[in-house]
């Protein structure tokens, strides 16, 4: 699947170093399009969940994203191992991280609700085996929530 | 309560340079679940934590956190020493216990954002 987008970051899996640099970047390039802040913390913080999923699951992925004067579109496509149960997976507390990636802080099922709290859309479309795609929309203005 | 407060209530060491000592932190939030740093912690506060690696640095600047207070004398590597200080998020580290950091910063009138007020 091709996605028309702004721009686009390449997440590595596994990259703990650098897990959670696409979202500072995007951040940053929202931060110069004038976005209100209240808006850039919660496309932040969805996009940082999303990405730490991939960096936790998956060997790699693309983080793309498009701005419009209406709403800020990200999509994450993973080569993963996919979610055999999206139901589950939304549910709070619901993980099945290691233990390692416990001992940082994550994989405590609060990722996917956690996206889901700050977007105003979000689809998951999950193939087990192949990989998963995140998509999140936050409208500029709260009308649309 | 300034972030000078902060430093001096808790007997804290600053573990980053630069970064105003003065601006005013009038929330904070404590856990070592970045999650639930990412899912309930509001914005301009103060971190309390006992996990300190680079995703700690991370989840701040994503939801707007001021400052990090690492708690039992635990000290991140240089790498996200140096990335607070690129992001301008000032760290702190103080031997107390993360109970009586938040004993200590509730007692002088530090709240969270669903806690009592007064």
């Amino acid at each position: 699947m091709t996605v028309n987008s702004d721009g686009v970051f390449f997440l590595t899996g596994k990259d703990f170093a650098n897990a959670g640099s696409a979202s500072s970047n995007l951040k940053g390039i929202l931060e110069k399009r004038g976005i209100p802040a209240e808006v850039i913390r919660r496309a932040s913080i969805a996009a940082f969940e999303a990405e730490m999923n991939v960096i936790i699951y998956a060997v790699a992925g693309m983080m793309h994203y498009t701005i419009t004067p209406e709403t800020i579109k990200v999509v994450l496509q993973d080569m993963g191992p996919g979610i055999p149960d999206i139901g589950l997976a939304m549910q709070e507390g619901y993980s099945t991280a290691p233990d390692y990636i416990r001992e940082m802080g994550f994989g405590s099922g609060m990722g996917l609700p956690n996206i889901k709290r700050n977007a105003d859309k979000l689809t998951i479309n999950s193939v087990v085996g192949e990989g998963t795609t995140v998509e999140f929309v936050i409208s500029l203005e709260r009308s649309g929530r | 309560m300034t972030l000078d407060d902060i430093k001096g209530i808790l007997g804290a060491l600053a573990l980053t340079g630069r970064g105003d000592m003065e601006i005013d932190i009038g929330r904070a939030y404590c856990a070592d679940l970045m999650s639930d740093v990412l899912a309930f912690s509001v914005t301009n506060s103060l971190l309390i934590t006992g996990l300190t690696n680079a995703q700690v640095v991370r989840t701040a600047e994503v939801a707007d956190i001021k400052a990090i207070v690492f708690v039992q004398n635990k000290r991140p590597d240089i790498q996200t020493i140096a990335m607070a200080e690129a992001k301008n998020i000032p760290l702190f580290v103080t031997e107390l216990s993360m109970f009586d950091t938040c004993g200590r910063l509730y007692e002088r009138g530090l709240r969270s954002q669903m806690g009592p007020t007064v």
